[in-house]
Protein backbone atom coordinates (compact mmCIF):
# COMPACT_ATOMS: atom_id res chain seq x y z
CA UNK A 1 0.00 0.00 0.00
CA UNK A 2 2.72 2.58 0.78
CA UNK A 3 3.91 2.83 -2.75
CA UNK A 4 0.87 5.38 -3.23
CA UNK A 5 2.58 9.06 -2.25
CA UNK A 6 -0.93 10.32 -2.22
CA UNK A 7 -4.12 8.87 -1.84
CA UNK A 8 -7.42 10.49 -1.99
CA UNK A 9 -10.36 8.75 -0.98
CA UNK A 10 -13.97 8.67 -1.32
CA UNK A 11 -13.64 12.31 -1.70
CA UNK A 12 -16.68 14.30 -1.20
CA UNK A 13 -16.42 18.37 -0.50
CA UNK A 14 -19.39 20.30 0.16
CA UNK A 15 -18.99 24.31 0.61
CA UNK A 16 -22.56 25.93 2.62
CA UNK A 17 -23.20 29.06 1.17
CA UNK A 18 -22.55 31.64 3.29
CA UNK A 19 -26.26 33.33 2.30
CA UNK A 20 -28.90 31.36 4.26
CA UNK A 21 -31.53 30.12 2.36
CA UNK A 22 -29.22 29.54 -1.05
CA UNK A 23 -28.69 25.73 -1.12
CA UNK A 24 -25.27 24.19 -0.15
CA UNK A 25 -22.88 23.66 -3.45
CA UNK A 26 -20.97 19.96 -4.06
CA UNK A 27 -17.62 20.68 -5.20
CA UNK A 28 -16.61 17.22 -5.92
CA UNK A 29 -18.52 14.08 -5.03
CA UNK A 30 -17.45 10.62 -4.19
CA UNK A 31 -13.70 11.03 -5.58
CA UNK A 32 -11.17 9.04 -5.50
CA UNK A 33 -7.68 9.27 -6.94
CA UNK A 34 -4.11 7.25 -6.06
CA UNK A 35 -0.56 8.90 -7.43
CA UNK A 36 1.93 6.15 -7.03
CA UNK A 37 5.68 7.47 -5.76
CA UNK A 38 7.36 9.09 -8.39
CA UNK A 39 4.17 9.41 -10.75
CA UNK A 40 3.30 12.55 -13.44
CA UNK A 41 -0.78 12.55 -12.93
CA UNK A 42 -2.25 15.25 -14.64
CA UNK A 43 -5.80 16.56 -13.83
CA UNK A 44 -8.00 17.37 -16.91
CA UNK A 45 -11.47 19.23 -16.42
CA UNK A 46 -13.87 21.99 -17.61
CA UNK A 47 -13.47 25.27 -15.69
CA UNK A 48 -15.02 25.72 -12.40
CA UNK A 49 -15.24 22.27 -12.06
CA UNK A 50 -13.47 21.81 -8.28
CA UNK A 51 -9.86 20.83 -10.04
CA UNK A 52 -8.87 23.36 -7.06
CA UNK A 53 -10.72 22.32 -4.52
CA UNK A 54 -9.36 18.56 -5.33
CA UNK A 55 -5.76 19.56 -4.88
CA UNK A 56 -6.06 21.92 -1.74
CA UNK A 57 -7.63 18.99 0.02
CA UNK A 58 -4.39 17.05 -0.78
CA UNK A 59 -2.76 19.97 0.23
CA UNK A 60 -4.30 19.75 3.76
CA UNK A 61 -5.38 23.53 3.27
CA UNK A 62 -9.20 22.49 2.70
CA UNK A 63 -10.45 19.43 4.93
CA UNK A 64 -12.95 17.27 2.98
CA UNK A 65 -16.66 16.86 4.32
CA UNK A 66 -16.29 13.02 3.75
CA UNK A 67 -13.10 10.73 2.88
CA UNK A 68 -10.16 10.39 3.44
CA UNK A 69 -6.74 11.40 2.53
CA UNK A 70 -3.68 9.09 2.97
CA UNK A 71 -0.17 10.39 2.29
CA UNK A 72 2.62 7.81 2.08
CA UNK A 73 -0.16 5.28 3.88
CA UNK A 74 -0.49 7.54 7.02
CA UNK A 75 -3.75 9.64 7.80
CA UNK A 76 -3.43 13.12 6.69
CA UNK A 77 -4.75 15.93 9.19
CA UNK A 78 -3.66 19.67 9.22
CA UNK A 79 -1.27 20.95 6.72
CA UNK A 80 0.77 18.06 4.38
CA UNK A 81 3.97 18.49 5.39
CA UNK A 82 5.50 16.07 3.01
CA UNK A 83 4.00 18.23 -0.27
CA UNK A 84 5.17 21.28 -2.12
CA UNK A 85 2.42 23.42 -3.61
CA UNK A 86 2.47 25.71 -6.53
CA UNK A 87 -0.01 28.26 -7.09
CA UNK A 88 -1.83 29.36 -10.05
CA UNK A 89 -1.10 33.14 -9.25
CA UNK A 90 1.21 34.81 -7.54
CA UNK A 91 2.27 33.14 -4.16
CA UNK A 92 5.62 35.44 -3.82
CA UNK A 93 6.03 37.89 -0.91
CA UNK A 94 5.98 41.06 -2.79
CA UNK A 95 8.38 42.80 0.21
CA UNK A 96 11.30 39.51 -0.28
CA UNK A 97 13.40 39.88 -2.82
CA UNK A 98 13.71 36.72 -5.22
CA UNK A 99 16.70 34.88 -3.11
CA UNK A 100 14.33 35.49 0.48
CA UNK A 101 11.34 34.28 -1.19
CA UNK A 102 13.24 31.08 -2.01
CA UNK A 103 14.56 30.78 1.35
CA UNK A 104 11.55 30.84 3.14
CA UNK A 105 10.74 27.52 3.61
CA UNK A 106 14.19 26.75 4.52
CA UNK A 107 13.84 29.00 7.39
CA UNK A 108 10.94 27.98 8.35
CA UNK A 109 12.44 24.51 8.78
CA UNK A 110 14.59 26.09 10.99
CA UNK A 111 17.84 25.89 9.41
CA UNK A 112 20.53 28.84 10.11
CA UNK A 113 20.36 31.88 7.23
CA UNK A 114 23.67 31.31 6.04
CA UNK A 115 22.46 27.47 4.83
CA UNK A 116 19.32 28.60 3.70
CA UNK A 117 21.05 31.22 1.75
CA UNK A 118 23.41 28.96 0.16
CA UNK A 119 20.97 26.45 -0.83
CA UNK A 120 18.56 29.21 -2.19
CA UNK A 121 20.95 30.70 -4.50
CA UNK A 122 22.22 26.81 -5.94
CA UNK A 123 17.97 26.34 -6.64
CA UNK A 124 17.88 29.56 -8.11
CA UNK A 125 21.04 28.98 -10.36
CA UNK A 126 18.84 25.56 -11.11
CA UNK A 127 16.19 27.47 -12.38
CA UNK A 128 18.51 29.64 -14.10
CA UNK A 129 17.75 33.01 -12.27
CA UNK A 130 21.28 32.94 -10.44
CA UNK A 131 22.13 36.53 -10.69
CA UNK A 132 18.27 37.97 -10.05
CA UNK A 133 18.28 36.86 -6.51
CA UNK A 134 18.18 40.00 -4.77
CA UNK A 135 15.48 41.22 -7.24
CA UNK A 136 12.08 41.90 -5.83
CA UNK A 137 9.01 40.15 -7.45
CA UNK A 138 7.67 42.75 -9.36
CA UNK A 139 11.13 43.58 -11.10
CA UNK A 140 11.11 40.10 -12.81
CA UNK A 141 9.04 38.79 -15.64
CA UNK A 142 6.23 36.31 -14.84
CA UNK A 143 7.95 33.71 -16.63
CA UNK A 144 10.44 34.74 -13.83
CA UNK A 145 8.29 34.93 -11.09
CA UNK A 146 7.38 31.25 -12.37
CA UNK A 147 10.55 30.17 -11.67
CA UNK A 148 11.56 31.68 -8.31
CA UNK A 149 8.53 29.93 -6.84
CA UNK A 150 9.33 26.84 -8.77
CA UNK A 151 12.59 26.64 -6.85
CA UNK A 152 10.79 28.29 -3.37
CA UNK A 153 8.84 24.92 -3.65
CA UNK A 154 11.63 22.77 -4.99
CA UNK A 155 14.08 23.87 -2.31
CA UNK A 156 12.18 21.94 0.66
CA UNK A 157 12.20 18.78 -1.52
CA UNK A 158 9.06 17.38 -1.08
CA UNK A 159 8.13 14.16 -1.99
CA UNK A 160 5.23 15.19 -3.53
CA UNK A 161 4.25 18.12 -5.66
CA UNK A 162 1.02 19.52 -6.46
CA UNK A 163 0.63 22.02 -9.05
CA UNK A 164 -2.53 24.24 -9.71
CA UNK A 165 -2.36 25.56 -13.55
CA UNK A 166 1.19 27.05 -12.85
CA UNK A 167 1.63 28.02 -16.23
CA UNK A 168 -1.83 29.55 -17.47
CA UNK A 169 -0.90 32.84 -17.10
CA UNK A 170 2.24 32.70 -19.29
CA UNK A 171 2.59 33.11 -22.89
CA UNK A 172 3.36 30.19 -24.97
CA UNK A 173 6.58 30.18 -25.83
CA UNK A 174 7.68 31.02 -21.82
CA UNK A 175 5.55 27.99 -20.75
CA UNK A 176 7.08 25.29 -23.13
CA UNK A 177 9.71 26.56 -21.73
CA UNK A 178 8.98 26.07 -18.29
CA UNK A 179 7.30 22.44 -19.16
CA UNK A 180 10.54 21.19 -20.61
CA UNK A 181 12.57 22.40 -17.61
CA UNK A 182 9.83 20.96 -15.01
CA UNK A 183 10.11 17.60 -16.76
CA UNK A 184 13.87 17.55 -16.84
CA UNK A 185 13.77 18.37 -12.81
CA UNK A 186 11.13 16.23 -12.62
CA UNK A 187 12.72 13.42 -14.09
CA UNK A 188 16.03 13.88 -11.74
CA UNK A 189 14.34 13.39 -8.69
CA UNK A 190 11.59 10.97 -9.39
CA UNK A 191 8.69 12.74 -6.99
CA UNK A 192 4.89 12.20 -7.26
CA UNK A 193 3.38 15.11 -8.98
CA UNK A 194 -0.37 16.05 -9.14
CA UNK A 195 -1.07 18.19 -11.82
CA UNK A 196 -4.03 20.39 -12.31
CA UNK A 197 -4.92 22.11 -16.00
CA UNK A 198 -7.53 22.65 -18.57
CA UNK A 199 -4.58 22.27 -21.25
CA UNK A 200 -5.29 18.87 -22.57
CA UNK A 201 -1.86 19.17 -24.69
CA UNK A 202 0.43 20.05 -21.87
CA UNK A 203 -0.90 17.32 -19.87
CA UNK A 204 -0.90 14.47 -22.06
CA UNK A 205 2.95 15.70 -23.32
CA UNK A 206 3.52 16.23 -19.38
CA UNK A 207 1.96 12.84 -17.60
CA UNK A 208 2.11 9.02 -17.15
CA UNK A 209 -1.62 9.33 -16.24
CA UNK A 210 -4.17 12.00 -17.59
CA UNK A 211 -7.47 12.16 -15.27
CA UNK A 212 -10.77 13.33 -16.73
CA UNK A 213 -12.90 15.21 -14.46
CA UNK A 214 -16.68 15.90 -15.11
CA UNK A 215 -18.20 19.38 -14.95
CA UNK A 216 -19.62 20.55 -11.45
CA UNK A 217 -21.05 20.44 -9.43
CA UNK A 218 -20.47 17.37 -7.92
CA UNK A 219 -17.18 16.81 -9.71
CA UNK A 220 -16.08 12.86 -9.97
CA UNK A 221 -13.69 11.53 -12.14
CA UNK A 222 -14.72 9.76 -15.38
CA UNK A 223 -11.80 8.45 -17.68
CA UNK A 224 -8.85 8.07 -16.96
CA UNK A 225 -6.02 7.30 -19.76
CA UNK A 226 -2.34 6.11 -19.10
CA UNK A 227 0.22 8.00 -21.78
CA UNK A 228 2.74 5.48 -22.55
CA UNK A 229 4.92 7.95 -24.97
CA UNK A 230 8.87 7.43 -24.55
CA UNK A 231 10.28 9.55 -21.87
CA UNK A 232 12.49 11.49 -21.82
CA UNK A 233 9.81 14.03 -23.69
CA UNK A 234 10.26 17.50 -25.44
CA UNK A 235 6.94 18.71 -25.05
CA UNK A 236 6.88 20.88 -28.49
CA UNK A 237 8.28 18.05 -30.31
CA UNK A 238 6.15 15.17 -28.46
CA UNK A 239 2.78 17.19 -30.13
CA UNK A 240 3.58 15.77 -33.26
CA UNK A 241 3.73 12.37 -32.62
CA UNK A 242 0.71 10.07 -34.01
CA UNK A 243 0.65 8.44 -30.75
CA UNK A 244 -0.12 11.51 -29.10
CA UNK A 245 -2.34 12.48 -31.78
CA UNK A 246 -4.17 9.21 -31.08
CA UNK A 247 -4.40 10.09 -27.11
CA UNK A 248 -5.37 13.37 -27.44
CA UNK A 249 -8.19 12.37 -29.73
CA UNK A 250 -9.12 9.45 -27.37
CA UNK A 251 -9.47 11.81 -24.13
CA UNK A 252 -11.01 14.71 -26.39
CA UNK A 253 -13.87 12.60 -27.21
CA UNK A 254 -14.62 12.16 -23.47
CA UNK A 255 -13.84 15.78 -22.23
CA UNK A 256 -15.57 17.35 -25.17
CA UNK A 257 -18.98 16.95 -23.52
CA UNK A 258 -18.11 17.94 -20.17
CA UNK A 259 -16.32 21.10 -21.49
CA UNK A 260 -20.04 22.05 -23.42
CA UNK A 261 -21.83 20.53 -20.13
CA UNK A 262 -19.56 23.12 -18.33
CA UNK A 263 -19.92 26.14 -20.72
CA UNK A 264 -23.71 25.40 -20.37
CA UNK A 265 -24.09 25.96 -16.65
CA UNK A 266 -21.67 28.95 -16.76
CA UNK A 267 -24.51 30.65 -19.75
CA UNK A 268 -27.52 29.69 -17.26
CA UNK A 269 -25.89 30.84 -14.37
CA UNK A 270 -25.05 33.75 -15.65
CA UNK A 271 -28.60 34.29 -17.01
CA UNK B 1 5.92 88.01 -27.50
CA UNK B 2 9.44 86.55 -28.64
CA UNK B 3 10.48 87.34 -24.70
CA UNK B 4 7.54 85.99 -23.45
CA UNK B 5 7.62 82.64 -25.34
CA UNK B 6 11.01 81.96 -23.52
CA UNK B 7 9.65 83.17 -19.52
CA UNK B 8 5.81 81.59 -20.02
CA UNK B 9 5.39 79.10 -17.51
CA UNK B 10 6.34 75.25 -18.81
CA UNK B 11 8.00 72.21 -17.08
CA UNK B 12 11.61 74.20 -17.43
CA UNK B 13 11.08 77.27 -15.46
CA UNK B 14 8.79 75.86 -12.74
CA UNK B 15 10.75 76.96 -9.45
CA UNK B 16 10.90 80.78 -11.03
CA UNK B 17 7.61 81.03 -11.29
CA UNK B 18 6.76 79.25 -7.87
CA UNK B 19 9.09 81.64 -5.88
CA UNK B 20 7.19 84.40 -8.32
CA UNK B 21 3.69 83.24 -6.48
CA UNK B 22 5.07 84.12 -3.21
CA UNK B 23 7.07 86.79 -3.96
CA UNK B 24 4.09 88.67 -5.18
CA UNK B 25 1.97 87.87 -1.81
CA UNK B 26 4.50 88.69 -0.05
CA UNK B 27 4.55 92.66 -1.93
CA UNK B 28 1.27 92.76 -2.10
CA UNK B 29 0.82 92.00 1.61
CA UNK B 30 3.29 94.48 2.56
CA UNK B 31 1.42 97.12 0.37
CA UNK B 32 -1.83 96.63 2.45
CA UNK B 33 0.22 96.59 5.86
CA UNK B 34 1.09 100.23 5.21
CA UNK B 35 -2.42 101.12 6.57
CA UNK B 36 -2.04 100.71 10.13
CA UNK B 37 -5.68 99.48 11.29
CA UNK B 38 -4.91 96.52 8.30
CA UNK B 39 -1.47 96.26 10.02
CA UNK B 40 -2.99 95.37 13.41
CA UNK B 41 -5.25 92.66 11.82
CA UNK B 42 -3.25 91.15 9.06
CA UNK B 43 0.51 91.58 10.50
CA UNK B 44 3.42 92.99 8.34
CA UNK B 45 5.60 90.73 6.83
CA UNK B 46 8.92 92.56 6.83
CA UNK B 47 8.12 92.41 10.94
CA UNK B 48 7.15 88.68 10.62
CA UNK B 49 10.60 88.09 9.45
CA UNK B 50 12.47 90.07 12.46
CA UNK B 51 10.93 87.91 14.68
CA UNK B 52 11.77 84.57 13.10
CA UNK B 53 14.93 86.30 13.24
CA UNK B 54 14.91 86.94 16.90
CA UNK B 55 14.18 83.70 17.69
CA UNK B 56 16.91 81.70 15.59
CA UNK B 57 19.67 83.64 15.19
CA UNK B 58 22.27 85.19 17.85
CA UNK B 59 23.09 88.35 16.01
CA UNK B 60 21.47 91.30 17.15
CA UNK B 61 20.79 93.88 14.18
CA UNK B 62 21.04 97.67 14.71
CA UNK B 63 18.12 99.92 14.22
CA UNK B 64 17.66 100.77 10.65
CA UNK B 65 15.25 101.76 7.90
CA UNK B 66 13.35 98.54 7.95
CA UNK B 67 13.44 97.91 11.73
CA UNK B 68 13.17 101.14 13.44
CA UNK B 69 13.66 99.56 16.89
CA UNK B 70 16.63 97.20 15.71
CA UNK B 71 16.42 93.39 16.20
CA UNK B 72 17.39 91.68 19.01
CA UNK B 73 19.12 88.48 17.95
CA UNK B 74 17.37 86.30 20.95
CA UNK B 75 18.04 82.19 19.37
CA UNK B 76 15.34 81.85 22.24
CA UNK B 77 13.08 79.52 19.96
CA UNK B 78 14.87 76.31 20.36
CA UNK B 79 13.66 75.33 23.41
CA UNK B 80 10.39 75.78 22.44
CA UNK B 81 10.75 74.26 19.30
CA UNK B 82 12.69 71.10 20.62
CA UNK B 83 9.61 70.11 23.09
CA UNK B 84 7.14 70.64 20.66
CA UNK B 85 9.37 68.37 17.95
CA UNK B 86 9.66 65.84 21.35
CA UNK B 87 5.78 65.40 21.69
CA UNK B 88 5.68 64.96 18.04
CA UNK B 89 8.12 62.00 17.75
CA UNK B 90 6.98 60.52 21.29
CA UNK B 91 3.37 60.70 20.59
CA UNK B 92 4.10 59.57 16.81
CA UNK B 93 6.01 56.47 18.25
CA UNK B 94 3.45 55.70 21.02
CA UNK B 95 0.96 55.90 18.67
CA UNK B 96 2.08 53.83 16.24
CA UNK B 97 2.86 51.08 18.41
CA UNK B 98 -0.34 50.99 19.80
CA UNK B 99 -1.58 50.99 16.49
CA UNK B 100 0.53 48.37 15.45
CA UNK B 101 -0.23 46.09 18.56
CA UNK B 102 -3.85 46.82 18.67
CA UNK B 103 -4.39 46.07 14.60
CA UNK B 104 -2.76 43.00 14.49
CA UNK B 105 -4.84 41.79 18.02
CA UNK B 106 -8.25 42.62 17.01
CA UNK B 107 -7.26 41.70 12.84
CA UNK B 108 -6.01 37.86 13.62
CA UNK B 109 -9.38 37.71 16.39
CA UNK B 110 -12.53 38.17 14.64
CA UNK B 111 -14.65 37.44 18.07
CA UNK B 112 -12.84 40.50 19.97
CA UNK B 113 -13.26 42.74 16.89
CA UNK B 114 -16.69 41.95 16.35
CA UNK B 115 -17.41 42.65 20.02
CA UNK B 116 -15.31 45.95 20.45
CA UNK B 117 -16.86 46.84 16.87
CA UNK B 118 -18.91 49.47 18.05
CA UNK B 119 -16.85 51.12 20.56
CA UNK B 120 -14.05 51.53 18.24
CA UNK B 121 -16.32 53.48 15.27
CA UNK B 122 -17.67 55.53 18.32
CA UNK B 123 -13.67 56.47 19.73
CA UNK B 124 -13.28 57.33 16.02
CA UNK B 125 -16.07 59.10 15.37
CA UNK B 126 -15.65 61.28 18.45
CA UNK B 127 -14.21 64.75 17.86
CA UNK B 128 -10.88 63.93 19.98
CA UNK B 129 -9.55 67.41 20.35
CA UNK B 130 -11.96 67.37 23.62
CA UNK B 131 -9.60 65.10 25.24
CA UNK B 132 -7.01 67.85 25.68
CA UNK B 133 -8.93 69.34 29.08
CA UNK B 134 -9.48 65.78 30.39
CA UNK B 135 -5.61 64.84 29.76
CA UNK B 136 -4.58 67.82 30.70
CA UNK B 137 -6.53 67.48 34.03
CA UNK B 138 -5.04 63.92 34.27
CA UNK B 139 -1.48 64.75 33.17
CA UNK B 140 -0.75 67.81 34.14
CA UNK B 141 0.18 71.11 31.62
CA UNK B 142 3.70 69.15 31.19
CA UNK B 143 4.20 67.39 27.84
CA UNK B 144 2.31 64.39 28.50
CA UNK B 145 -0.98 66.13 28.41
CA UNK B 146 0.34 66.77 24.55
CA UNK B 147 1.67 63.17 24.31
CA UNK B 148 -1.32 61.50 24.74
CA UNK B 149 -3.74 64.29 22.56
CA UNK B 150 -1.70 63.58 19.82
CA UNK B 151 -1.46 59.73 20.65
CA UNK B 152 -4.97 59.68 20.04
CA UNK B 153 -5.07 61.15 16.86
CA UNK B 154 -2.12 58.93 15.58
CA UNK B 155 -3.44 55.42 17.08
CA UNK B 156 -6.45 55.39 15.24
CA UNK B 157 -4.67 56.13 12.10
CA UNK B 158 -2.67 53.43 12.24
CA UNK B 159 -4.87 51.04 13.92
CA UNK B 160 -7.60 51.28 10.80
CA UNK B 161 -4.11 50.72 8.03
CA UNK B 162 -2.89 47.83 10.17
CA UNK B 163 -6.16 46.33 10.87
CA UNK B 164 -7.05 46.59 7.16
CA UNK B 165 -3.60 45.51 5.89
CA UNK B 166 -3.80 42.55 7.80
CA UNK B 167 -7.65 41.63 6.28
CA UNK B 168 -6.63 42.43 3.07
CA UNK B 169 -3.11 39.61 2.74
CA UNK B 170 -3.27 38.03 0.02
CA UNK B 171 -4.78 34.53 0.63
CA UNK B 172 -2.66 32.87 -1.68
CA UNK B 173 0.17 34.48 -0.14
CA UNK B 174 -0.98 33.09 3.27
CA UNK B 175 -1.82 29.32 2.02
CA UNK B 176 2.11 29.16 0.40
CA UNK B 177 3.47 30.38 3.78
CA UNK B 178 1.31 27.95 5.68
CA UNK B 179 2.31 24.72 2.73
CA UNK B 180 6.11 25.95 3.56
CA UNK B 181 5.60 24.97 6.95
CA UNK B 182 4.99 28.33 8.72
CA UNK B 183 4.29 28.12 12.47
CA UNK B 184 1.51 30.50 13.70
CA UNK B 185 4.77 32.78 14.82
CA UNK B 186 6.33 32.32 11.59
CA UNK B 187 3.16 33.77 10.07
CA UNK B 188 3.11 36.45 12.24
CA UNK B 189 6.39 37.67 11.54
CA UNK B 190 7.03 37.17 8.03
CA UNK B 191 3.12 37.54 6.48
CA UNK B 192 1.19 39.87 8.79
CA UNK B 193 3.77 42.41 10.17
CA UNK B 194 5.26 42.87 6.84
CA UNK B 195 2.06 43.58 4.93
CA UNK B 196 0.99 46.01 7.89
CA UNK B 197 3.84 47.28 7.76
CA UNK B 198 2.99 48.66 4.23
CA UNK B 199 0.07 49.72 5.26
CA UNK B 200 1.26 51.72 8.15
CA UNK B 201 4.28 53.54 5.97
CA UNK B 202 1.43 54.62 3.36
CA UNK B 203 -0.54 56.20 6.97
CA UNK B 204 2.71 57.96 7.71
CA UNK B 205 2.45 61.17 5.88
CA UNK B 206 -0.96 61.45 7.47
CA UNK B 207 0.23 60.50 11.15
CA UNK B 208 3.14 62.59 11.42
CA UNK B 209 0.84 65.43 10.19
CA UNK B 210 -1.61 64.67 12.98
CA UNK B 211 1.40 64.25 15.90
CA UNK B 212 2.15 67.45 15.33
CA UNK B 213 -1.31 69.12 14.77
CA UNK B 214 -1.94 67.26 18.31
CA UNK B 215 0.84 68.18 20.22
CA UNK B 216 0.64 71.75 19.25
CA UNK B 217 -3.03 71.89 19.66
CA UNK B 218 -2.20 70.43 23.03
CA UNK B 219 0.25 73.60 23.54
CA UNK B 220 -2.56 76.07 22.72
CA UNK B 221 -5.01 74.80 25.04
CA UNK B 222 -2.34 75.11 27.96
CA UNK B 223 1.02 74.64 28.53
CA UNK B 224 4.18 76.32 29.66
CA UNK B 225 6.54 75.80 26.84
CA UNK B 226 6.11 74.86 22.91
CA UNK B 227 5.60 77.15 19.93
CA UNK B 228 2.10 76.81 20.30
CA UNK B 229 2.50 78.11 23.72
CA UNK B 230 4.54 81.27 22.26
CA UNK B 231 1.50 81.25 20.03
CA UNK B 232 -1.16 81.52 22.51
CA UNK B 233 1.50 84.02 24.65
CA UNK B 234 1.78 85.91 21.70
CA UNK B 235 -2.03 86.25 20.97
CA UNK B 236 -2.78 87.62 24.60
CA UNK B 237 -1.44 90.55 23.60
CA UNK B 238 -2.26 90.95 20.38
CA UNK B 239 1.11 90.60 19.09
CA UNK B 240 -0.20 89.64 15.46
CA UNK B 241 3.27 89.09 13.77
CA UNK B 242 4.69 86.78 16.39
CA UNK B 243 1.53 84.90 15.75
CA UNK B 244 2.07 84.59 12.04
CA UNK B 245 5.68 84.06 12.23
CA UNK B 246 4.77 81.06 15.03
CA UNK B 247 2.41 79.87 12.06
CA UNK B 248 5.74 80.28 9.52
CA UNK B 249 7.82 78.13 11.86
CA UNK B 250 5.25 75.21 12.28
CA UNK B 251 4.43 75.02 8.38
CA UNK B 252 8.22 74.86 7.67
CA UNK B 253 8.70 71.91 10.31
CA UNK B 254 5.57 70.44 9.30
CA UNK B 255 7.32 70.12 5.34
CA UNK B 256 10.42 69.26 6.83
CA UNK B 257 8.98 65.88 8.45
CA UNK B 258 7.28 65.27 5.81
CA UNK B 259 10.03 65.32 3.32
CA UNK B 260 12.11 63.28 6.30
CA UNK B 261 8.82 60.57 5.87
CA UNK B 262 9.05 60.56 2.70
CA UNK B 263 12.95 59.54 2.74
CA UNK B 264 12.43 56.85 5.30
CA UNK B 265 9.66 55.26 2.84
CA UNK B 266 11.52 55.53 0.01
CA UNK B 267 14.33 53.42 1.84
CA UNK B 268 12.57 50.70 3.29
CA UNK B 269 9.63 50.22 0.78
CA UNK B 270 11.92 49.47 -2.23
CA UNK B 271 10.17 46.62 -2.63
CA UNK B 272 6.84 48.33 -3.61
CA UNK B 273 6.70 49.38 -7.03
CA UNK B 274 6.59 52.83 -8.34
CA UNK B 275 5.05 54.35 -10.99
CA UNK B 276 7.38 53.94 -14.27
CA UNK B 277 9.76 51.97 -12.27
CA UNK B 278 9.02 49.06 -14.34
CA UNK B 279 9.56 50.45 -17.25
CA UNK B 280 12.60 51.48 -16.42
CA UNK B 281 14.17 48.24 -15.42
Amino acid sequence: MADFALELLNLTCTFRSRQPGLPAYTAVADTSLCIRAGEFVSVVGPTGCGKSTLLNIGAGLLAPTAGEVRVFGERLSGINRRAGYMFQSDALMPWRSALDNVMLGLQYRGLPDSQARAQAQAWLERVGLGDFGDRFPHQLSGGMRKRTALAQTLALDPDIILMDEPFSALDIQTRQLMEDEVLALWAAKRKAVLFITHDLDEAIAMSDRVVVLSAGPATHPIGEFTIDLPRPRHVAEVRSEPRFVELHSQIWSVLREEVLKGYQQQLSKAA
Amino acid sequence: MNFWQRIRPQDGNLLPWQLGVLLVFLGVWQLASRDAQLAFFLGEPVQVAGRIWSWFLPWSVAPNALFPDGLAGMADIYRHLGVTLLETFLAFGIGTLLGLVFGLWLALAPLASAILDPYIKAANAMPRVILAPIFAMWFGLGIWSKVALAVTLVFFIVFFNVYQGVREVSPVVLANARMLGASHRQLLRTVYLPSATAWVFSSLHTSVGLAFVGAVVGEYLGSARGVGYLILQAEGTFDVNTVFAGIVVLTAFALLLDGLVGRIERRLMKWQPRQGETDRL
